[in-house]
């Protein structure tokens, strides 16, 4: 069967990894505005909330679905962030409503070129694992058949 | 070397020894020996033909000095002022020394004495003497050299540092900024070409003092051809022209300077030139010998050094050091005078020491290889020595609490122009006019003695205690060897043994190596004063007042590589809300403001032309507008350079429009209060009632204000006090999940038309609710209600909660163990419990509203948490633990003080606060109450002037193209009178570029107030041992890499620069902190309320809070005693924070800046208790006493006196506890101790142990 629960994990990451991307992006923006004094870290950070439970839960999804369909490397490869998102989350101060981004605190300069650094690696990350999930959706998808295409040569499966 | 080490001020305490004893050894047998021994032993050729007039000379020189040797005691018997009983060294002082009276017993009593007996000489005399002083110093120096072998080398690290460094630094800049005499004579010009610059010869104290230009002429062109002399000798035998010359013209300006200032009254002419000629001469000898001694051998040369090896630079700073004592400033005209004599002698060393510096940095960049340039830049040096000692000699920082101190008469700009340069401006003659300021240290030194002298500069007068403290008393000619026995460590004999040649005088004060373990009384006699940046005069005397603006690092490294090397946080503490008496403010249509980077104008712009201004931060060349060029003061016009914006750097703008986002609100005040059981049974009403009551009329404010009421238990209670009501009525929410309000309108009312209702309000509140059996508290609910009532305007909300919020939104559990109040491992909750407070903060903060919590708890009431509620609002926290208004009448009392102040204090709403830097500087973290809006914006709904700032910096780009960095804040506020204004602050400083000359501008206090703000931020977010553990390291860090630049000391010792020797000592007094102890038991909340305040008090008072200060009282003079309106206000010396201080005779004083304690010893004199305290003898007094009765004696008018005035210095009038020696009270007082040990703490000694391990390690 060509088409496994691996390279559906694969299909939807490869979906969900472009929302990333656009949340980093948007991050990014978000921090760059913050920093160029256009918003007030209040009304900035709001939106940046909305963004973080989200973004976390997604990447969460992923590792779950790559557990589940025994991809262990690139659920290695996702491990680490998942620990870092974990990490972000109980680590934050107080309520966890507030997340990471704390209106008073990410005008530090210190904070904010954290996030700024943090929004650009996740950016990189995300588009590296996209195409990474891209090439192994060719794989999980390309494999079989073609393995299965030479013994028998049936045009008809795909 | 005790001596000094009990001297309160470094300054000279390693210098003047030497000089001491070379000057009683001149008047004995022994100069001969010395000064010839060294000479010959190194001296090449030249110098030895010099020497044979210099020889001469000497006999000259000692014979004058019978004023001279009178000083010598003068000196010492200062010193035991600090050590008053004279208990530890009083060795020291038993030596019999001339004609003084016998030193020790009262110190002041001999200081006066010796005064007294150094007056008589006439100037000239004193001219003389001085001149022998330094033949002295030199001919000590050799001595030195030429007696104790081993130690010259640190004398070598003392001298040739100095002139090496300085041409490093130099050659990395273009702009020699570090010497101040350079600085003026370049920086000015170049900033200021086109303008009329008329400062310069106004500036110098000098012309104004004594000297006629006559003796100026004169001493000049001896001056020049002793340096052409020089110089021809040198050129032979040196291969290192540079060095030499230098050091030649430092020399000769030194000499020619001190002559120069000595002279002047009345010395012959010719005396002069030998002088001159003799020192200059042996000063040629010295260098000469340090230059090839390099390369001949080690051991037997003073200069040791390699050129580059050590950079113990010298900056003009030491000038500055010297006058840092507490300003003299004119006083009421006897004691005036009296000071003036001896302060005078020392002022003269601090100038030179200045002047000398001076000389080095400003000739070191030109290589002075020809005479002819020497000779130019000898001019150069002359006019620059002047001018740089005049700002050493009006370098006297004002003492910032004394503005406070007389009623603030010096308005803040005043304060930075005229009284911290004070001296120069006024001359001295009449002291009436000048706002009395207070001459603590100085004075008391001197008694009143002097009225002849009523022409001598105030500078002079500053400089006393260097002088004083740097006098070992020894005996004339051993002081040298005195201090060996005294003091092993090698390092002190180095410092102290140092002095006693002139190069060593080129070595800033500030930058003394103190062997901290040596060192027994480490704390000054009198308060620290700031810093004073080491730039030239005449942007020294337009430099922000160090009260409201100061910097970690007055001399600001280049890179940010440079600031690592130093360990040492660089920050700025603000104030910038402080309460002046007089600012300039100014009204005009437009405000100058840079184009680009939107900078104010300010004093350290400079005008490229009359139509253009260079902005400091941004380097922006912008058109001056038409309107500037007006000058509504003078009335004149073109003279944009003189507009008051220009020669202030604290001014107030009326801002026009253009500065609001909506019309300026009115103020509005809220009173929320808790009206549930616990408050009613703790009584704060009554008194919070009361104090309403009482100042209703003078809350700041228009005939707009409105004021409101709202009450909360379990419910909310709101009252209508819509004018025309015939009662105040009141409307109970009881729905506090969702909280909505009543009748909008008449809520809030204007305070003039509803008074009568305001007034029956609040006198039925305190009785309103005497029978409630409501326990629950619905903080939240009613700050969410309040803040629904606010939003509209904005304006202050002042909520009073005496527990726990039990009840809906935000409601908090107790988080404290009891039993791990004393925990040494880890402290929790020190952080919110919840974001309710913190988002509802940021809400008000949004529409302006500031939350100041007053917490009278005397349970846990998780203060960590309620105290987001003003911290990110802009309001300010005050925390009175086991409040009742009956079983705790001091709390209570201190309740009354504080609202007082704070209902009458000014305020300003709806503000923001930017802070600018220097292009290639950066903010990067922020402290205070305040949210912080982008990355140089800091959002206060309100301002108020008791509220500090620490904002920490980071330099990211070199500052190698600038001489020059400048701060400003600019704060834009509403006034209560709906007034839209901006007050901006400008701070400028110098960069530099050797990592010495950054640990001689350290400004320790700003330092350690910055650290505990980063320590605030460390326990919250990491540990509370992470950062204790951060403060120790701090220490560690910066005095292991102090000591990795000063290579040629011993390791083995701990070693720091004179300008860091309080460094451990405030840093172990921070870890005694509430905030960051351990091991003692420390309940939370007083815990997180030292944190709070930590974080949002002003300097002044977070060093009283830090580090209390201890007085003895129970013998209190008029000796040094200051006028504070008509009021005799007595100055007793600090004590150190130990018991062994206390003795049990006596009765002392300690101010914690929030409380005084008065500890009674056990065997205190029955008259003082009878006198002071108005009880017949120790043991009837009670045990809780919080007044000093009003007793028609002398001693209890001093006592009273002395006390007020200290109240007065700060807003929150601390409450005063007199605390018997067996009371179990006295453990409050105990704990302040903080050089003892305790259970759970390192004493100061061992603390300094564990420091030298750590840095050994």
């Amino acid at each position: 069967m060509a088409f496994t629960f691996a390279a559906f994990c694969y299909m939807l990451s490869l979906v969900l990894c472009a929302a990333l991307i656009f949340f980093a992006i948007w991050h990014i923006i978000a921090f760059d505005e913050l920093r160029t004094d256009f918003k007030s870290p209040i009304d900035q950070c709001n939106p940046v909330h909305a963004l973080v439970l989200p973004e976390y839960s997604i990447h969460s999804l992923f590792c779950i679905m790559f557990l589940c369909a025994q991809e262990w490397l690139t659920l290695g490869l996702n491990v680490p962030l998942l620990f870092y998102h974990f990490w972000r989350y109980f680590h934050c101060p107080a309520d966890s409503s507030e997340l990471a981004y704390d209106p008073p605190v990410v005008m530090n300069a210190d904070t904010l070129s954290y996030c700024q650094k943090e929004a650009w690696c996740k950016l990189a990350f995300y588009l590296l694992s996209f195409f990474y999930y891209l090439y192994w959706l060719r794989f999980r998808l390309g494999t079989r058949p073609v393995s299965s295409l030479h013994p028998s040569a049936q045009p008809g499966v795909w | 070397m005790s001596a000094p080490a009990g001297s309160p001020h470094p300054a000279a305490s390693a210098r003047i020894p030497p000089k001491l004893g070379g000057a009683a050894a001149s008047g004995a047998a022994a100069p001969a020996g010395p000064g010839p021994g060294p000479h010959q032993q190194n001296g090449p050729a030249q110098n030895q033909m010099q020497v044979p007039s210099g020889y001469g000379l000497y006999p000259q020189n000692y014979v004058a000095p019978s004023g001279h040797y009178s000083q010598g005691p003068g000196k010492m018997t200062s010193l035991p002022l600090d050590s008053q009983s004279g208990d530890y060294y009083p060795g020291l002082y038993t030596v019999p020394t001339q004609n003084v009276v016998t030193p020790n017993t009262a110190s002041q009593q001999p200081g006066a004495q010796q005064m007294y007996g150094r007056v008589p000489p006439a100037p000239h005399v004193v001219g003389s003497a001085l001149g022998s002083f330094q033949g002295a110093m030199s001919s000590a120096s050799h001595l030195q050299t030429s007696a104790s072998q081993p130690y010259s080398s640190f004398v070598n690290h003392y001298n040739s540092p100095a002139m090496y460094s300085v041409n490093s630094s130099v050659a990395s800049q273009g702009l020699p900024s570090t010497c101040g005499h350079y600085a003026l004579s370049a920086v000015s010009n170049a900033s200021y070409p086109g303008v009329p610059y008329p400062s310069l010869p106004a500036g110098d104290p000098y012309r104004q003092q004594m000297l006629t230009s006559q003796s100026a002429l004169t001493v000049r062109p001896i001056r020049e051809s002793s340096l052409s002399g020089q110089n021809t000798a040198v050129s032979h035998p040196s291969p290192l022209p540079p060095p030499p010359s230098q050091q030649y013209q430092q020399q000769q300006s030194l000499s020619g300077y001190s002559t120069f200032s000595w002279s002047a009254p009345g010395l012959p002419s010719t005396q002069d030139n030998l002088i001159r000629n003799h020192t200059s001469q042996v000063a040629a000898n010295n260098n000469p010998t340090n230059t090839v001694a390099d390369s001949l051998s080690r051991s037997v040369m003073q200069n040791v050094q390699p050129p580059k090896s050590s950079p113990v630079v010298s900056t003009v700073l030491s000038g500055a050091s010297s006058t840092r004592p507490p300003p003299a400033a004119p006083r009421p005209a006897e004691p005036a005078a009296s000071v003036a004599q001896p302060p005078e002698l020392s002022q003269q060393k601090g100038m030179q020491y200045g002047e000398y510096v001076n000389n080095q940095a400003s000739s070191a960049p030109t290589p002075l290889s020809s005479t002819s340039d020497d000779e130019e830049e000898e001019e150069e040096d002359e006019e620059a020595g002047v001018d740089s000692s005049s700002t050493t000699s009006s370098a006297s920082p004002m003492p910032n609490s004394y503005d406070a101190l007389e009623g603030g008469s010096y308005p803040d700009m005043l304060s930075s122009s005229a009284s911290s340069p004070a001296p120069e401006p006024a001359p001295e003659p009449d002291p009436a006019p000048a706002p009395a300021p207070a001459v603590p240290q100085p004075s008391k030194l001197a008694k009143p003695f002097g009225y002849g002298y009523p022409a001598l500069q105030p500078g002079y007068q500053n400089a006393t205690t260097p002088l004083n403290s740097g006098v070992p008393p020894s005996s004339p000619g051993y002081s040298g060897f005195q201090q060996y026995a005294q003091y092993p460590g090698m390092n002190q004999l180095s410092s102290s043994l140092g002095g006693l040649s002139l190069q060593s005088s080129s070595q800033p004060e500030s930058l003394r190596p103190v062997n901290l373990t040596q060192e027994r009384n480490i704390l000054p006699m009198t308060p620290v004063w700031a810093p004073v940046p080491n730039l030239n005069s005449d942007l020294r005397k337009l430099n922000c007042s160090p009260d409201s603006f100061r910097c970690t690092l007055t001399n600001i490294p280049q890179t940010q590589a440079l600031l690592n090397k130093a360990k040492l946080p660089l920050g700025l503490l603000l104030h910038p809300f402080r309460d002046l008496t007089q600012l300039p403010v100014i009204t005009s249509n437009t405000i100058v403001r840079c184009r680009s980077c939107r900078t104010y104008i300010n004093p350290f712009v400079s005008f490229i032309d009359q139509r253009r201004w260079k902005c400091n931060l941004c380097y922006r060349i912008n058109d001056v507008p038409e309107e500037f060029m007006y000058n509504p003061i003078t009335r004149s016009y073109g003279e944009p350079h003189k507009r008051p914006e220009v020669q202030n750097s604290t001014v107030e703008f009326i801002a026009s429009s253009d500065y609001m986002l909506r019309p300026p609100q009115p103020a509005v005040y809220l009173f929320v209060l808790d009206v549930s059981h616990n408050a009613v049974e703790a009584g704060y009403l009554t008194v919070l009632c009361q104090s309403l009551l009482e100042n209703l009329d003078k809350l700041p404010g228009d005939s707009r204000t409105r004021i409101g009421f709202m009450t909360f238990d379990s419910t909310i209670h709101f009252y209508n006090l819509q004018e025309g009501l015939s009662q105040p009525q009141m409307l109970i929410v009881s729905d506090i999940d969702d909280v909505f309000l009543p009748t909008p309108d008449s809520l809030l009312v204007n305070l003039h038309e509803s008074k009568e209702l305001i007034k029956d309000l609040l006198n039925a509140l305190p009785n309103m609710f005497t029978n409630t059996r409501e326990t629950h508290s619905a903080l939240g609910p009613a700050l969410q209600a309040a803040f629904k009532l606010m939003s509209p305007t904005g304006g202050r909300v002042s909520v009073f909660q005496t527990q726990l919020p039990s009840l809906g939104a935000g409601l908090l559990q107790s988080r404290e163990d009891p039993n791990q109040r004393s925990s040494t491992k880890v402290v929790q909750h020190l952080g919110p419990a919840t974001d309710f407070y913190k988002k509802l903060a940021l809400d008000c903060s949004g529409q302006q509203t500031a939350v100041d919590l007053f917490l009278l708890s005397s349970q846990y009431s998780d203060l960590a948490s309620l105290a987001c509620i003003s911290r990110y609002s802009a309001g300010c926290i005050y925390y009175y633990p086991s409040f009742h208004y009956m079983h705790n009448p001091s709390q209570a009392e201190k309740l009354q003080k504080d609202l007082k102040r704070y209902l009458t204090r000014k305020i300003g709403f709806e503000a923001v606060m930017r802070i600018r830097c220097t292009k290639g500087l950066s903010m990067h973290t922020f402290h205070g109450n305040f949210f912080v809006r982008s990355t140089d914006l800091l959002s206060l709904a309100n301002i108020n002037p008791d509220a500090g700032f620490a904002v920490q910096l980071s330099i990211e780009e070199s500052l190698t193209d600038t001489s020059l960095v400048c701060f400003q804040t600019a704060l834009l506020y509403t006034s209560s009178k709906g007034e839209r204004r901006i007050r901006v602050h400008t701070l400028c400083l110098p960069v530099v570029s050797s990592l010495a000359d950054v640990y001689a501008g350290v400004d320790v206090q700003a330092a350690i107030c910055l650290l505990a703000n980063m320590a605030v931020d460390r326990s919250i977010s990491s540990s509370l041992s992470d950062a204790r553990d951060a403060l120790v390291n701090a220490v560690v860090d910066s005095l292991s890499a102090y000591g990795s630049t000063v290579s040629n000391l011993q390791h083995s010792a701990l070693i720091a620069p004179s300008s860091l020797k309080l460094f451990p000592l405030y840093v172990l007094a921070l870890l005694k902190q509430k905030a960051f102890r351990t091991g003692t038991s420390t309940r939370l909340d007083d815990r997180v309320y030292a944190m709070c305040q930590i974080k949002c008090q002003p300097l002044v008072h977070l060093m009283k809070m830090i580090h209390p200060n201890l007085y003895r009282i129970d013998r209190l003079t008029d000796e040094g005693a200051i006028h504070v309106n008509d009021r005799v206000v007595p100055q007793p010396p600090l004590q150190k924070l130990s018991a062994e201080k206390l003795t049990r005779e006596g009765a002392f004083l300690m101010d914690c800046g929030s409380a005084f304690y008065i500890w009674i010893g056990k065997s205190c004199d029955n008259n003082f208790i009878e006198d002071v305290l108005g009880y017949p003898n120790f043991a009837s007094i009670p045990q809780k006493m919080t007044h000093l009765p009003e007793l028609d004696t002398l001693s209890s008018e001093r006592a009273r006196s002395f006390i007020t005035w200290l109240r007065d210095n700060r807003p929150l009038s601390p409450v005063l506890h007199v605390v018997k020696d067996e009371s179990p009270a006295k453990t409050e007082f105990f704990q302040h101790l903080i050089e003892d040990r305790t259970e759970a703490a390192f004493s100061y000694y061992e603390f300094l142990l564990h420091v030298q391990q750590q840095i050994c390690k």
